[in-house]
């Protein structure tokens, strides 16, 4: 068997929070220390290490596509940017024999003052073709792109959707031995996306190897052979892509709900308690039932009074798809909250909701300001019911994510014509 | 780059990342194949800076000219026409202008490398590339802009009736003085500048003290006429010192800097570039997560 043609042994990366520079930073690490270290009481000044990624190993064979999932916060993104050398990681070690193009943002270092023929120049020159290389795929990367008319205007004119096109059009026609692919994917429109996966499949199966990550389950399973999981830094799951997505899914649904605070407010002065599901009664429910009433109810002690604070419950699904929001603001309950400890309820009406496994995304915001964000506050576990009344509701296979109340008629014509309407 | 080797990473043996461990040397090699790339970030700059601006690269001119202008006019109510501090039997205003177009230079080269790490940040975090070509694009756009304001001054020669000397011969060394000393500088600002921004606030108003110890509308005979020996030395360890009497001495026949002068700054610039480079290395690992 051949050398493997990416070797990571043991990569770790830590990084320290707490005495933020930049205001950028300060954002994403709130993000993170609540994704990481799960619920931190301590005040977020105090420096804090979080290992975003701890002891990871594996090894990528020529011409193979190893998709990388897990959740937001678990290392994906980083060991990307290890693996490009746009960081640097804090222990272990990666070896890549071969010319490597990272692809983490389509359109990186597009200027809007230049026009499109000089925007490819450059794009192309920073993901690293020689000017000989640009100037043989010109042709075909504005063909691809489909802006032939608009080639000497600024790019500031283009459409958000030529602009993409353009941009990923450079990106697609670079030929390297390794391709690092983060979720570029996830913009632009459908017809779009589907055109991105055209050219990923083809590049795939060029025989080049490909690192892919994304959270579109359906393209990670369509692309890749073999797919990495991980989860919070490590790894935990490597093998056929099919086996490891169902590991996710799985993990995905009993994401653990502990005792103690669920969230906190960056500063600290907002703290949720508990989330708890609960029927009509206010008794404990285990999942909702699609068709049937539903409460959440909301535990929260704030330090200091907060004025017109909002509450944003998200379903989302299993793949991370936003379904539906809960919101105090849309509803028109915006309230102003004293010191102290309030108990907030949402009852949910007749939820259209297509069994499966979700999670609740949590969001607190006084005014504008978001002061607690919680991407998976809680699992959600929705069971068929009878949303109908027909006893009746579409097998697991039809797809779909929400029900629809729906009331058919028929006429027939009386001549021998039949119409169906 | 060339087609062997797109992003640094040789196709032979390939890359091999590891944690960072003390000093890093600067990767000549890895610069050089960068050089398209610095190509054509300097040409986006040049095109970017003058887009949708009615004058366009007469900026580049009427900023010497102007300042010029307004010393010779305030000197001459100062000091009165003749009394104006400029190289003897030269026009003051020939003089000031020989002076400000190299300042012009390295004014302009610091500004925009100086700023350049976080101008390209997004750059930074999305795509590996020899950091160090970014704070040299921005001097090498830098050029153009000299290029249009020089032509200008060897209009003001013709018109004056001033031929230089065979000293000219020297002039492509002072350019390559000016050009060293503002990535020396920007070396270190750059990468400061991506941890603290308030280096960003600080670099105009350094730049602004430096252009009035530096002597552009005045000569540093004219103030260091009569100090003593070691004054003149403190005086050149300001390598733009050297660079400004040099454009004058090379150009309009103004007195010859001393080869000390000359040497002390270049001395001076060299240490500052290696520090500069080597800080720059240090930093540039943590670039991508803090800028």
């Amino acid at each position: 068997m051949k050398p493997p043609i990416i070797h990571v042994a043991g990569l770790s990366k830590r990084f320290t929070l707490g005495e933020t520079r930049s205001g950028n930073l300060r954002e994403s690490l709130a993000v993170a220390t609540s994704a990481l270290l799960g619920r931190g009481r301590r005040s977020a000044r105090t420096p804090k290490q979080i290992w975003a990624l701890r002891d990871v190993s594996f090894d990528v064979a020529e011409g193979e596509v190893l998709g990388i999932i897990g959740a937001n916060g678990a290392g994906k993104s980083t060991l990307l940017r290890i693996l490009s050398r746009i960081t640097t990681p804090t222990g272990g070690r990666a070896e890549i024999h071969g010319r490597v193009a990272s692809l983490l943002e389509v359109g990186t270092g597009f200027h809007p003052e230049l026009t499109g023929r000089e925007n490819v120049a450059l794009n192309g020159a920073i993901l690293g073709m020689g000017r000989r290389e640009i100037a043989q795929r010109f042709d075909e990367i504005v063909e691809f792109a489909g802006v032939e008319t608009f080639l000497d205007t600024p790019v500031k004119r283009y459409s958000s959707g030529m602009r993409m096109r353009l941009a990923f059009a450079v990106a697609a026609h670079l030929e390297p031995e390794v391709l690092i692919v983060d979720e570029v994917l996830a913009v632009g429109d459908v017809a779009f996306q589907q055109r991105c996966l055209g050219k990923m499949s083809e590049v795939a199966h060029s025989g080049r190897t490909v690192l892919f990550v994304s959270h579109n389950m359906a393209a990670v399973e369509g692309l890749c052979d073999r797919a990495l999981l991980l989860d919070r830094g490590h790894v935990a799951a490597t093998g056929d892509v099919g086996d490891v997505i169902a590991e996710y899914l799985t993990r995905a649904a009993i994401a653990p709900v502990v005792d103690g605070p669920i969230a906190t407010s960056a500063d600290g002065t907002l703290e949720v308690a508990a989330l708890e599901l609960l029927d009509r009664d206010d008794l404990p429910l285990g999942a909702v039932q699609t068709g049937r009433p539903f409460s959440l109810r909301l535990d929260l002690t704030s330090a200091a009074p907060l004025r017109r604070v909002g509450i944003q419950l998200a379903v989302n699904d299993a793949l991370g798809a936003r379904v539906a929001v809960l919101s105090s603001t849309v509803a028109g309950s915006e309230a102003d909250l004293p010191m102290g400890s309030h108990r907030v309820q949402c009852v949910g009406r007749d939820p259209p909701l297509v069994p499966g496994a979700y999670s609740l995304e949590l969001k607190i915001l006084a005014g504008s300001e978001c002061l607690l964000f919680e991407r998976r506050a809680a699992p959600l576990l929705v069971e068929g019911g009878d949303f109908f009344g027909t006893g009746r509701l579409p097998p697991e296979g039809w797809g779909g994510r929400c029900l629809l109340h729906q009331a058919w008629s028929i006429e027939s014509a009386k001549s021998d014509a039949e119409s169906i309407v | 780059m060339t087609e062997s080797d797109g992003q640094g990473s040789g196709r032979i043996g390939g890359v091999v990342i590891e944690p960072p461990r003390g000093l890093a040397a600067i990767d000549l090699a890895e610069l050089w194949r960068s050089r398209e790339l610095i190509g054509f970030l300097a040409l986006r700059d040049v095109r970017v800076r003058y887009k949708q601006a009615a004058l366009g690269v007469s900026w580049a001119v009427l900023q010497p000219l102007l300042t010029m202008v307004v010393f010779s006019v305030l000197f001459g109510f100062l000091m009165g026409a003749d009394g104006r501090p400029g190289v003897e039997g030269v026009p003051y205003a020939v003089s000031t202008y020989c002076a400000l177009v190299p300042w012009q230079l390295f004014a302009t080269a610091l500004s925009f490398s100086g700023n350049s790490i976080v101008q390209n940040q997004n750059l930074v975090t999305k795509v590996y590339f020899p950091r160090l070509v970014l704070p040299i694009a921005p001097i090498v756009a830098a050029l153009v802009d000299f290029a249009a304001a020089f032509a200008v001054l060897l209009l003001m020669m013709l018109a004056y009736g001033i031929a230089p000397g065979p000293e000219i011969a020297l002039l492509p060394l002072l350019i390559l003085l000016t050009l060293a000393t503002a990535l020396a500088v920007s070396l270190w600002l750059s990468a400061a500048n991506a941890l603290y921004r308030d280096v960003r606030y600080a670099l105009p108003f350094l730049t602004q003290l430096w252009f009035f110890v530096t002597p552009c509308v005045y000569t540093t005979d004219s103030v260091l006429g009569n100090a003593p020996p070691w004054a003149h030395w403190l005086y050149a360890a300001n390598p733009m010192v050297g660079v400004v009497e040099g454009f004058r001495w090379a150009l309009i026949g103004g007195p010859a800097p001393a080869p000390g002068a000359l040497l002390a700054s270049s001395v001076a610039v060299v240490l500052l570039l290696v520090g500069g480079a080597i800080y720059f290395r240090r930093m540039e690992r943590v670039f991508a997560d803090w800028v």
